[in-house]
């Protein structure tokens, strides 16, 4: 006979064989829990404290975040006040940026809760006080694409990362907007927080929204999420598009913002298929507004636009002028709402937007980017994290990825901001190298890098006012007389990586 | 020279505001507020004390509070706060 029993001897003499046990029937009973009730027992569904439990972190771990919240944000907060609470010291801060919210984190560097921060940049008291000599460790500030690689390479290794989430069913199936009645929160794409999601060892997802399973379409996968927290409210949506982003109305913004138009108009690559970015300044955000009209005007369509997605750039979309939107940030509630709602605008990772090590990253196709910058030198090298007065207030954001892979770069820079002269000899801090910066736009002129003459030629045909950047330098400097030196000490507060992982300046402290 | 309190500019970003009051000390006793001070206190300062030494103003205490003025906004403000404080017009001449 060959029956199962029969075949019990030869079932345990291959169990044997192959190392593995043999089934055993007892293990299983049928669970016939309606399935509804039953999701709301899943497994992962946990309080914030039993979640950093279960999750393993230990003392001197790493733990991550996102800014999607942007100055909105109270899941970090929220998440280190609970750390401290739970008594854990020497753990390492790994935010894809920190902003102005995030002064709290001030006294749990003092109480020895924080001892390293990694970030894309910081702003207010925070910014101030690590300036000043706050930390032991230097901050370690990454662009968004060497984020996006170090954490994909291992030089970022994420311990626990606890990530903010306007929906999430109770599996962990979690994206930036919710489509339920209970929506509390909306901050569209996830983008710099899916590589946390992929790489981080635990992943905890913190939500204002559990909704039913599942919560398709998603942008992080109950496959990479092990926990799932139910919080009040993740993030203040109202509050992205503040800090940094903002509509101008500043007439000396919209002079920038035109002639950075004619650049682009008469740099060669404005013709039917173009790709374009948008930095978050305001004149690079009204430069989208004067290339629209040329595009009507022209009969020009872009393939795609990249990066910090803006209302300026969907109303193009929606009107027919860019096919394809790539997001890895939501710059405002309009672009939330269109990558929700619109196939064509797609969500992409930091390391699919920006990474210089991903050879399908967006911005390896990316024609024309506009840029805005804190300080600019003679050498077209720029700073846009650390001030003029040595303090930290900035971020460097995707600036040094988008500026030396795209094909054009165009910085976006006043000569003077009142007293404070932003074309300079050197720049206080190195972030985006000349020579990726192609194009630099003031309003006394626009100097073009002398690698790029043909470029100069163009513009000049064009009847653009083209400049020699010394001379811009000069004249800074004749109308704002001369600088003392700022009081830099000798201890090193910020280290500024390369998005190849290489080291490329280093933040001297501040001493007054 | 009798001087009466005044001020003369605003707390908008690239302007300053000059106050002047009398002093019972001698001399001027500048005290500077300024967003730029670690570069530019010094300069900004020259500039109130020379603006205010060509117009005879000896004795004061000017409390300055700067938003990134450049030399001649803090020199227009200086002279139209001095104007105010000690009567003489300087423009009428």
């Amino acid at each position: 006979m060959n029956t199962l029993k029969d075949r019990q001897q030869d079932i345990a003499a291959m169990a044997g064989k192959v190392g593995k046990p043999v089934y055993d029937p007892a293990n299983y009973a049928k669970d016939p829990t309606e399935r509804q009730l039953a999701q709301q027992k899943s497994p992962k569904l946990a309080s914030l404290e039993e979640a950093i439990t279960r999750s393993g972190l230990k003392n001197g771990m790493t733990i991550s975040f996102h800014h999607h919240f942007r100055g909105g944000d109270k899941v970090v907060n929220m998440v280190i006040d609970k750390l401290a609470e739970m008594g854990f010291k020497d753990l390492h801060l790994a935010a894809s940026s920190l902003s102005d919210v995030h002064a709290p984190l001030i006294d749990h560097i003092r109480n020895g809760v924080i001892t390293r921060i990694s970030t894309s940049g910081l702003r207010g008291k925070l910014a101030n006080e690590i300036s000043h000599g706050l930390m032991k460790e230097p901050v370690i500030f990454r662009s968004h694409g060497g984020r996006g690689s170090a954490i994909a390479t291992g030089d970022l290794h994420i311990d626990v990362a606890f990530l903010g989430a306007p929906s999430s069913d109770p599996l962990g199936n979690a994206c930036g907007y919710s489509r339920s009645e209970n929506a509390k929160s909306i901050c569209g794409s996830l983008g710099y927080a899916l590589p946390d999601a992929r790489y981080a060892d635990k992943v905890v997802i913190i939500t204002d929204d559990l909704v039913a399973y599942p919560n398709t379409p998603n942008a992080i996968s109950e496959r990479d999420v092990d926990f799932v927290v139910v919080a009040d409210s993740v993030g203040d949506s109202s509050k992205i598009s503040s800090g940094a982003i903002r509509d101008t109305k500043n007439p000396r913004d919209i002079l920038l913002a035109q002639q950075a138009a004619k650049v682009i108009i008469n740099s060669g690559y404005f013709k039917n298929g173009f790709s374009i970015q948008t930095g978050s300044g305001g004149a690079s955000l009204a430069a989208v507004k004067f290339l629209r009209e040329s595009m009507i005007e022209n009969n020009i369509v872009a393939d795609f636009a990249l990066g910090g997605i803006t209302a300026h750039m969907v109303k193009l979309h929606e009107e027919g002028l860019i096919k394809r939107l790539i997001d890895v940030q939501s710059f405002d509630k309009v672009a939330a709402e269109s990558l929700k709602n619109n196939p064509m605008h797609k969500e992409v990772s930091a390391n699919e937007y920006a990474s210089a090590d991903e050879p399908g990253s967006a911005v390896h196709y990316l024609d024309i980017v506009i840029l805005s910058a804190l300080e600019v030198d003679v050498n077209f090298n720029v700073n846009v994290l650390v001030g003029s007065d040595g303090i930290i207030r900035g971020a460097i954001g995707g600036h040094p990825d988008t500026a030396a892979d795209s094909a054009l770069s165009i910085i976006v820079c006043p000569m003077l901001r009142g007293r404070i002269p932003c074309v300079v000899e050197e720049v206080t801090t190195l972030i985006t190298p000349g020579s990726s910066v192609d194009v630099i736009v003031t309003e006394y002129g626009i100097a073009v890098n002398p690698r790029r003459p043909e470029l100069a030629e163009r513009l000049r045909a064009a009847g653009l006012d083209i400049v020699d950047i010394h001379d811009l330098q000069k004249r800074a400097k004749s109308v704002i007389g001369d600088a003392d030196p700022l009081p830099f000490g000798n201890k090193v507060v910020g280290v500024v990586m390369n998005r190849d992982g290489s080291v490329m300046d280093v933040i001297r402290n501040i001493e007054e | 020279m009798k001087l009466n309190s005044s001020y003369a500019g605003t707390l908008e970003s690239g302007d300053i505001l000059i106050e002047i009051s009398p002093s019972e000390a001698p001399g001027l006793t500048i005290n500077l507020q300024s967003t730029v001070a670690l570069q530019f206190g010094r300069q900004i300062k020259k500039v109130i004390e020379d603006t205010l030494s060509e117009m005879g103003v000896k004795d004061a205490v000017v409390d300055a509070t700067d938003k990134g003025a450049l030399d001649c906004t803090i020199r227009a403000r200086v002279t139209a706060a001095a104007v105010r404080a000690t009567g003489k017009d300087v423009w009428a001449d």
